[in-house]
């Protein structure tokens, strides 16, 4: 009993740090949007970094990784390391850096206003957020998830699930309420560090432990000796391709990371992308080497449990092992709040407003007191049917992650294409829009397969494509919509090619 | 877009693609060697990793804005 309340007390405690720090950002924050979304763009090097690093690690790579890494070998590090490192990295230039500038002359802070006002579709824009908040559900659902998870680990059970996951909702939407893009991006860059160091410590703690990294690769090894060879079991070369192109592509098109893009200068966008596959490295290599040498070391983890936490709760002392718990779970609010601001900017910018002027009341002060309320609102309703979706939805950390970012990553190439190739049309970015969700929806959720079984029949869509997923394919496909329907169709009147040229002179 | 800047985004367009086809090395699938206490393709990744850094640096030192910026 005495060791729950030090473990809850190490987590508690951390929290309200953070808190502290977004009290305090409140402050320094006026109220424009520029600045409650993106900081006013004047986000500093290490700033940028840690608070895009922090975003993209969440539960997904603290807890899912390292299961992965327990059940299927160590290659998850290449997967994630190919995916972030570089994949990711050559996105961040070729579409984020030119997003900063189209989004910096026009003064954009969402995805869909960019794409609404080159094509002049109002339903595009809504079209863009609406699926954008349809997969970030999941992903915030899996932050819960995770917190719950971890509690329980911690406790032994003697916490129950409800209270971890309910218990970091209610501190993402107190944070979100006070905060806005600067105090997250200064607790994120807290964050970040803090789970580095420990991340380290805690492979430092092992090693010494057991004999250094030498003992711990061979014991794998003798555990599982597929460990140690590269490829083999889940890790075929389609998997391992088709995992790192729908990851990287779908995290460019998250919300959260998404406007990252235009939150820094230009000098600071730079030096980010080349520290950017270094930073990744020194996270995913210690964290997901933990979980695979923990195959060697008899660790049992019990179903609905990480290895993480289970593995250091056997070799660390309990005041660490809470620590590292409270480092993930920063880790999972910071991505949870980033979100959630970001979803309520898609909310109130792209799908309110738009509505309100269909149904032709104006604008006036009066509405941005509103539409504050609507975000805060909106980000109350999201997360409470999130942790509520949490208690009950079925898929490891790693299966949820992995079918957002897929469905995230369903968008990138139309957006690539609007902005690089001036013959996209309206009717080519609704096609490669709409064609690829319906077709990836329809490979995530059973839907032909209700369909035709209440007629009796038994049809089920392939679960790969000659061993390609159905996110990769589904990539494929967009290209292929958008680049058809766009030549056979012609620009609207009211379409605005000339909107995404831009030089960087004036950008400096 | 000047010949010149048409040559060198081809060359930097090369180098990316080599950056992602080698982050996982191939040329060691199924291969099991350790040494210095970690399997051989995880150095080569680790390697690979500060390379990639070390290239994105002076990309950006050099031709940042190339292929995105247009030029008037």
């Amino acid at each position: 009993m005495a060791e729950t309340a030090l473990q809850l007390g190490i987590v508690g405690a951390y929290m309200l740090v953070a808190l502290a720090v977004g009290v305090v950002a409140y402050r320094l924050t006026d109220r424009s949007a520029e600045d409650y979304y993106l900081a006013s763009r004047t986000l500093g090097t290490v700033v940028l970094l840690f608070t895009t690093f922090a975003t993209l690690l969440s539960a997904f790579t603290f807890f899912g990784g390292p299961n992965l890494a327990f059940a299927a070998g160590p290659e998850w590090i290449l997967v994630m390391g190919l995916m972030d490192g570089i994949i990711f990295a050559v996105l961040w230039y070729v579409i984020g850096y030119k997003q900063w500038l189209v989004g910096k002359r026009h003064g954009y802070v969402t995805l869909g206003e960019m794409l609404g006002d080159r094509f002049g579709s109002t339903p595009l824009r809504v079209l863009v957020a609406g699926v954008s908040l349809v997969w970030l559900f999941p992903y915030v659902m899996l932050q819960q998830k995770g917190a719950g998870q971890a509690i329980v680990g911690l406790t032994e059970g003697a916490v129950p699930f409800w209270v971890g996951a309910g218990g970091i909702t209610l501190f993402m939407i107190a944070y979100v309420a006070v905060s806005g893009m600067r105090g997250v991006a200064w607790t994120d860059t807290i964050q970040g560090l803090f789970m580095l160091s420990l991340v380290w410590l805690a492979v430092a703690w092992l090693l010494t432990d057991i004999g250094g990294a030498g003992v711990a690769t061979e014991q794998m090894g003798a555990a599982n000796g597929e460990f140690l060879a590269l490829g083999g079991g889940l890790y075929t070369p389609q998997f391992i391709i088709s995992s790192a192109v729908s990851i990287a592509f779908g995290v460019t098109m998250f919300p959260q990371i998404n406007q990252r893009f235009a939150a820094g200068s230009k000098t600071v966008l730079k030096r980010t992308f080349a520290l950017w596959p270094v930073l990744v490295l020194l996270l995913f290599v210690p964290a997901f080497m933990l979980g695979a040498w923990a195959v060697g070391l008899g660790v049992e983890v019990p179903q609905g449990s990480n290895v993480v936490p289970v593995l250091l709760g056997e070799f660390a002392p309990t005041w660490f092992a809470a620590l590292v718990i409270a480092g993930a779970m920063a880790a999972m609010m910071s991505s949870s709040d980033s979100m959630l601001l970001s979803g309520s900017s898609y909310l109130t910018r792209d799908v309110y407003r738009p509505l309100k002027r269909a149904f032709g009341s104006g604008s006036s002060d009066a509405d941005d007191a509103r539409e504050a309320l609507i975000a805060r609102v909106g980000v109350v309703v999201f997360a409470t049917l999130s942790f509520v979706a949490s208690l009950y939805s079925p898929g490891t950390l790693v299966q949820i992650g992995d079918t957002a970012f897929s469905g995230f990553a369903q968008l990138t190439v139309p957006v690539a294409l609007a902005l690089y190739w001036g013959g996209t049309t309206r009717y080519g970015m609704y096609a490669g829009v709409v064609g690829t969700q319906v077709f990836y929806v329809l490979h995530v959720f059973p839907v032909v397969e209700t369909l035709t079984g209440l007629a009796g029949l038994s049809v089920a869509l392939s679960g790969t494509y000659m061993g390609w997923t159905p996110g990769v394919v589904g990539i494929l496909l967009g290209l292929l919509l958008t680049v058809g329907v766009s030549l056979v169709t012609t620009a609207a009147p009211d379409e605005n090619r000339s909107v995404y040229r831009v030089d960087g002179v004036e950008a400096d | 877009m000047t010949d010149m800047r048409l040559v060198r985004t081809a060359g930097w367009t090369v180098v990316a693609l080599l950056l992602m086809a080698l982050a996982v090395p191939w040329f060691l699938w199924r291969d099991a060697t350790v040494a210095f206490g970690l399997p051989l393709w995880l150095w080569w990744h680790v390697g690979w990793m500060v390379l990639a850094s070390v290239v994105f640096a002076v990309f950006a030192r050099t031709d940042w804005g190339l292929g995105v910026e247009e030029v008037a």
